[in-house]
């Protein structure tokens, strides 16, 4: 199945939830979704018979720049049943980045949304264990955001060199 | 005083048949001592005797770590240690003086007291083993003496006992270094060597029914005439006896298959994790000499000890050839060490309590069946013929189920993949 | 925001349990996996994976430096098969710079040499996958000879490329340098020693009896869990999931050759079940021979001549995102890329396929021994350096 039906199917089952199409991106184009309804939709994509995305690929935070005022979290799902793929792409503001964990659909998301939540500080909320993955527990700060200033000091020892 | 000294006295002549242990022959061969130091030559004879064994005996695992190297080099493709000395014959020495020189830690919050202790039980009761182990014997005018430092009357039993006060050296070294990896290790040890000693005693007793003695020189001079002789052959019992005996053993020295105390991939080090320096190489003295102790008396219980495998051909005493005898054991050791892998703890127990303590109790039996039938005096040849005749026809059995297995294993593990 | 205090596991008091912190310095966690156990005895009750020990900022450093500048950082993430690793990057980045006129795609020799070096880094990973295997359920002698044998590929690496282990080989449009004279020849001559060694590897651990006992119908991983948990490769494929990025969806020149995608087998005569430790194992094993087939294809076939490089200005790909995967030997490596049409990316992520095959740990291991820990951690393959990143 294409992407376009997919967005159909979609937009059919949840209305202005679904952004519209841009269809004239140069690579893959994402399906913009409500963030709040992240995990309705995710279940939909996992459950619908016509869909059935069992696979989670690749779940990833992502800052454009500095200047933008949002992050986004996109869901790279696979389906082995059909053989299609679709990216998601929901869009959360920096200040308050929270949308609902998708933990309980796809069981590898649970790493996945810890590591966005590390260096990104994107809060998964419903996750079971959301805490720092990859970086020390009382790092400060989320790295992979644009305007990351790295600390001076950590624990005694000079960061930047 | 001379009471006293009387008792060692009387310890260096405790003959069993026509057999004077080390002490004698010493006494025997050394020029006279002055007049002042006559009434203690006992005395002397046997401080010498066990001195010549402690000087000798550590040696042992000098010997076996660089055999251990090669061995497991030449098993491995590779070459091993080549630098220290012509073929790297020095490695050990090497790295006895390395290890020798490296810092003694303890670690913090550690039983300061049982962690130095725990080296040196270790290494005493490994070495009190080979007390009573006959390493030849040597006929000067009528009489004959044994290299052995004590010709005990109990020598098996006391072997046994003082190998098993081994485990408190282990339990102690797992408690006192206060880190997790050396308790699951010690314990692990315990556990597996406490149950590993009952198939190993089990196996001992179907011997020593046959024997009917418990002196190691008394069962070695039982296996006096050539192969035939051999406990090993004397019923078939015996014969799944010795195995029953090596697996077990290799077992209670931990060596793999059975290494889980120091299985270095889970426990990293077992129980002597926190271990460094010389107290660290006690550990490998008393593994090393441990595992050369149970391969010698596996060979003078089952494999005729110092007698040659032809009647009266005892080449200085028969010394080398029991020399030979063992290292080939331990080379079986080492070589299984090299090729297998470990097994898990309850794949451990289940083999020692589903199988081999059964067996043991099964050989007991047969032990028994057998010298009713065929007299209790199970010395005479009339029992050999029977007994090879059951041998060779299990073994042949048993090696068609093998290659057996092996053709099997061929033609089934390249399944057809289902298009 | 969530609360920052870690969690650790707490024993109740007077309990029987006790905590163990396996790792991060430990011999068999392949680097520096550190695993918070709650033993009860022997018996583990929980295990926590805690990663991170390697973390080197591989997204933060590639968001400043250019598309060909991040390659040599892709050789550190699993730097067991670094030249598969380099290829999923250059792979990602080539689909867009597909969308540029300018670039001229990726030679026909080129792709040779890239299927050439990548299936023999796959068969140097397994053989180092199946020796440290072994390793970790006893067994020291396979270690060698799996080394010795990959050494041989090492040799293969520096001839072709004058690196043993972080190759910086495969570059975005082509490979860096042409095969130097017989080196052909070099393969040919360790393909025709290699090729008889797995069977007798497999008679040395895969068909020993302790081996089978400690692998078989352990930590079962079946399809549908594994699919859930989002692994890939390998461990897939030995949950008898027939799924192979080079079969399925075929990039490069995978299209042009035979080969078989192995998978798990329940075998009733040692009691294996699909997707247990042996299975997983075995995959590997299999592996290697389709490798074999592969490059002796190539072999056969004559290599075209003509240039090792694409023509193209310089990198930069049009704006836009993409999701690239290939077929690593630990599973699918996907580069999640997103430019916005300069020569550095505005986000890089890759998703490892250790990473997702380690969070399954803590499912897998519940209730099972201490050392089958260290079995599940040798059965699932996984390279820290590609988890941490």
């Amino acid at each position: 199945m294409i992407i376009e039906e997919i967005q159909g199917l979609l937009c059919e089952k949840f209305g202005e939830k679904i952004s519209p199409f841009e269809a004239d991106a140069v690579h893959d184009s994402c399906i913009l979704v409500d963030p709040a309804s992240v995990d309705v939709i995710c279940r939909y994509l996992y459950d619908d018979e016509r869909l059935a995305f069992d696979m989670l690929m690749c779940l990833s935070g992502l800052d454009l720049s500095p200047e933008d005022e949002n992050l986004s979290v996109v869901y790279h799902l696979f389906s082995d049943v059909h053989l299609h793929k679709v990216p998601i792409k929901a869009v959360v503001s920096k200040e308050n980045p929270h949308l609902p964990t998708v933990e309980n659909i796809w069981k590898t998301a649970n790493w996945h949304e810890r590591e966005a939540y590390d260096l990104f500080g994107i809060v998964f909320e419903g996750h079971s264990d959301l805490r720092r993955i990859l970086l020390p527990d009382d790092w400060e700060g989320y790295p992979l955001r644009k305007n990351y200033k790295e600390p001076d000091i950590y624990r005694g020892m000079k960061v930047p060199y | 005083m001379r009471q006293f000294f009387g008792i060692f006295g009387n310890l260096s002549e405790v003959t069993v048949g026509s057999s004077k242990p080390l002490a004698g022959l010493l006494l025997e061969i050394l020029p006279p001592l002055p007049a002042f130091l006559e009434e203690y030559e006992q005395l002397l004879a046997m401080i010498t005797a066990c001195g010549i064994f402690v000087g000798v005996v550590p040696l042992i695992p000098l010997v076996l770590v660089l055999a251990e190297r090669k061995v497991s080099a030449f098993i491995q493709d590779r070459t091993g240690p080549m630098r220290v000395g012509p073929w790297g014959i020095l490695q050990t020495l090497a790295d006895g003086v390395k290890l020798l020189f490296k810092e003694d830690l303890i670690p913090p919050y550690g039983d300061r007291v049982l962690f130095r202790l725990a080296p040196y039980i270790i290494v005493c009761f490994s070495l009190a083993a080979f007390v009573a182990i006959p390493f030849g014997a040597i006929d000067l005018g009528d009489e004959r003496y044994v290299f052995i430092v004590s010709n005990l009357n109990i020598g098996i039993f006391y072997i046994l006992a003082v190998s098993s006060v081994i485990v408190i050296g282990i339990i102690m070294a797992g408690w006192a270094s206060n880190s997790k990896w050396s308790l699951l290790g010690s314990l692990r040890s315990a556990a597996q060597m406490v149950s590993y000693e009952i198939p190993v005693g089990l196996s001992i007793l179907s011997v020593i029914m046959v024997v009917q003695t418990l002196n190691m020189q008394g069962i070695v001079d039982q296996q006096d005439g050539g192969l035939h002789s051999w406990l090993i052959f004397r019923t078939p019992f015996s014969f799944i006896a010795f195995f029953v005996f090596f697996i077990s053993a290799i077992a209670e020295v931990n060596r793999t298959p059975f290494d889980l105390p120091e299985a270095e991939s889970e426990l990293v080090a077992g129980f002597h994790t926190e271990y460094s320096g010389m107290r660290f190489a006690l550990f490998f003295i008393a593994e090393y000499a441990n595992m050369f102790a149970v391969c010698a008396i596996a060979v003078t219980l089952f494999l005729g000890g110092w007698q040659g495998v032809l009647p009266g051909i005892d080449i200085l005493g028969g010394l080398p050839g029991f020399v030979f005898k063992t290292l080939f054991l331990v080379f079986v050791m080492m070589w299984i060490r090299w090729t297998l892998p470990r097994l898990r703890v309850d794949q451990l127990m289940n083999l020692c309590w589903k199988y081999l303590i059964p067996v043991s109790f099964f050989n007991i039996l047969g032990v028994g069946i057998w010298m009713l039938i065929f007299g209790a005096d199970t010395m005479d040849m009339k029992s050999l013929g029977p007994s090879l005749v059951v041998i060779v026809i299990a073994v042949f059995i048993l090696l068609k189920q093998v290659f057996k297995g092996v053709s099997g294993t061929k033609r089934e593990t390249t399944p057809v993949p289902s298009s | 925001m969530a609360t920052e205090e870690s969690k650790f596991i707490e024993v109740q008091p007077f309990s029987d349990e006790m905590v163990l912190s396996m790792g991060p310095q430990h011999p068999s966690t392949h680097g520096v996996l550190k695993l918070e156990l709650r033993l009860d005895g022997e018996i583990v009750r929980e295990a926590i994976p805690h990663i991170g020990y390697l973390h080197r900022c591989f997204e933060k450093h590639a968001e400043n430096l250019s598309y060909p500048q991040i390659i040599p950082f892709t050789d550190r993430m699993d730097y067991i098969s670094a030249m598969n690793q380099n290829w999923g990057f250059c792979l990602a980045v080539e689909k867009m710079m597909a969308a540029d006129e300018k670039f001229s795609g990726v030679p026909e020799r080129a792709e040779y040499l890239r299927v050439l070096v990548g299936e023999l880094n796959r068969i140097a990973s397994h053989l180092l996958s199946f020796g440290t295997y072994g390793m970790d359920i006893g067994a020291f002698t396979p270690f060698l000879y799996a080394f010795r044998d990959r050494e041989e590929i090492l040799l293969l690496f520096e001839e072709i490329c004058g690196a043993r282990l972080t190759y910086n080989y495969i570059r975005i449009g082509g490979v860096s340098r042409d095969m130097p004279p017989n080196w052909l020849d070099h393969v040919k001559n360790f393909i025709d020693y290699f090729e008889p060694k797995v069977d007798e590897y497999n008679t040395l651990l895969t068909e020993n009896k302790i081996f089978i006992a400690r692998t078989v119908k352990v930590a079962v991983l079946d399809e549908d869990m594994a699919i859930n948990y989002g692994i890939t490769g390998p461990n897939l494929r030995g949950a008898g999931k027939k799924w192979d990025l080079r079969k399925d969806e075929p990039y490069s020149i995978y299209d042009r050759f035979d080969f078989d995608v192995p998978i798990g087998h329940d075998i009733p005569r040692i009691g294996a079940v699909l997707g247990d430790c042996w299975n997983r194992y075995k995959v590997r094993m299999d592996e290697m021979k389709e490798s074999v087939r592969i490059i002796r294809q190539i072999l056969n076939q004559k290599i075209p001549e003509g240039p090792i490089m694409a023509q193209y200005k310089a990198v930069r790909p049009p704006a836009g995102e993409i999701f690239d995967r290939s077929e690593a030997p630990r599973g699918e490596l996907g580069f999640y890329i997103v430019s916005d049409g300069s020569v550095k990316p505005v986000r890089l992520k890759a998703k490892s396929p250790c990473f997702t095959a380690l969070s399954a740990l803590q499912e897998l291991s519940k209730g099972l021994m201490v050392a089958d820990i260290i079995a599940i951690i040798g059965s699932i393959d996984i390279v820290m350096g590609e988890i941490d990143r």
